[in-house]
């Protein structure tokens, strides 16, 4: 229930309000310099040049579609399938843009921008949130510093790609996926439909990998939507 | 054009246009909920497929033992709770050090 009638908070609250959204940021934050690290470790490692994986991270700015993509290209999957692949992976920021859409802001300036910014921790951060002016703070705090920080660690992940060697050593490539674990983990707790669906897509991809071009298995795990159930019963209204 | 900056264009131009739909369509159009429901549900699919083929592997073959050992350290402390920077560090240090000791 939101009021209307809610008065601006004053300052101070509003100094803590955004030290406590900066303190629990900060660790999303970290994580995320880590896994940007990471891909620019892997890219550079892997024999793209440094600019691919930082003006990648500037404007495409996705983790796990510049992964994916990255992974086709080192894998000779070609370019067409590593778009493809990476913008299936997408197509899910549609989605949370409908969601964070109020959040975001109604100013032009403020969505054109905003809309840049739409990743999975952020919407998640911001919809954890109580309140609107704290969901709108949190959207704004969380996604600017992790645009930063996702690109910095990227940028030195690749000037430290050379440096480091071979960095199946360090177990980055192992890093990846643990984090998709970490983000869909919560997705396949909650929703056993969802879970199906997933565990056949998965065996599916699994299976069709050594025999398909790099990036067709995961798209082929789409076909494991057949086993989404219709909502029918009226009080699963989602 | 090089070929891969012509990705990381497509990439970026499908993927801006992807995050507009929500500030674009907001108040205008209502999303069916059967599509928004299918579109998440596409999303996890989609990711539990790519983790799981990321995890074991690698050029169309057997990626080893070490990384899938690793993904699943991961797996087990985010299934326990574990923080993200956690979950992720434990993954990459276990397929260290399995690597370490020898460990493919």
């Amino acid at each position: 229930m939101r009021s209307r009638h809610r008065t601006t908070p004053p300052d101070t609250d509003r100094s803590r309000t955004d030290r406590s959204l900066l303190r629990d940021s900060s660790l999303v934050w970290l994580a995320s310099g880590i896994v940007g690290v990471s891909f620019g470790a892997v890219s550079v490692a892997g024999g793209l040049p440094l600019w691919v994986p930082v003006l990648m991270s500037l404007v495409v700015y996705a983790g796990s579609a510049q992964f994916s993509a990255v992974g086709v290209l080192l894998a000779g999957g070609g370019p067409v399938a590593a778009v493809t692949t990476g913008l299936l992976l997408n197509t899910r920021t549609a989605a949370f843009s409908l969601a964070v859409a109020e959040i975001i802001g109604t100013n032009r300036a403020t969505r054109f921008l905003g809309a840049h910014l739409v990743t999975d921790e952020t919407v998640a951060f911001a919809l954890a949130q109580s309140d609107p002016v704290r969901q709108r703070r949190a959207f704004w705090i969380s996604g600017l510093g992790l645009f930063a920080v996702w690109n910095i660690g990227v940028l030195a992940g690749g000037l430290a790609g050379g440096a480091l060697g071979d960095t199946a050593r360090y177990g980055l490539d192992a890093a990846f996926p643990a984090v998709l674990v970490a983000l869909v983990l919560p997705a396949l707790r909650r929703d056993a439909t969802v879970r199906r669906c997933a565990l056949l897509g998965a065996a599916l991809a699994l299976a069709a990998t050594p025999a398909v071009p790099a990036g067709v298995p995961v798209l082929l795990a789409l076909t494991g939507l057949f086993l989404h159930r219709r909502p029918t019963d009226r009080g699963a209204a989602a | 054009m090089n070929a891969t900056l012509a990705v990381i264009l497509a990439l970026a131009v499908g993927t801006y246009a992807f995050r507009l739909v929500g500030p674009v369509l907001h108040g205008r159009v209502t999303v069916p909920p059967r599509v928004q429901e299918l579109a998440s549900a596409g999303a996890v699919v989609l990711l539990v497929a790519l983790l799981a083929t990321g995890a074991l592997t690698e050029s169309g073959g057997f990626a080893g033992w070490a990384r899938p050992t690793g993904v699943l350290v991961g797996a087990v402390l985010a299934w326990r709770r574990a923080p993200f920077a956690v979950v992720v560090l434990g993954a990459a240090v276990t397929t260290a050090v399995l690597r370490g000791v020898g460990v493919g």
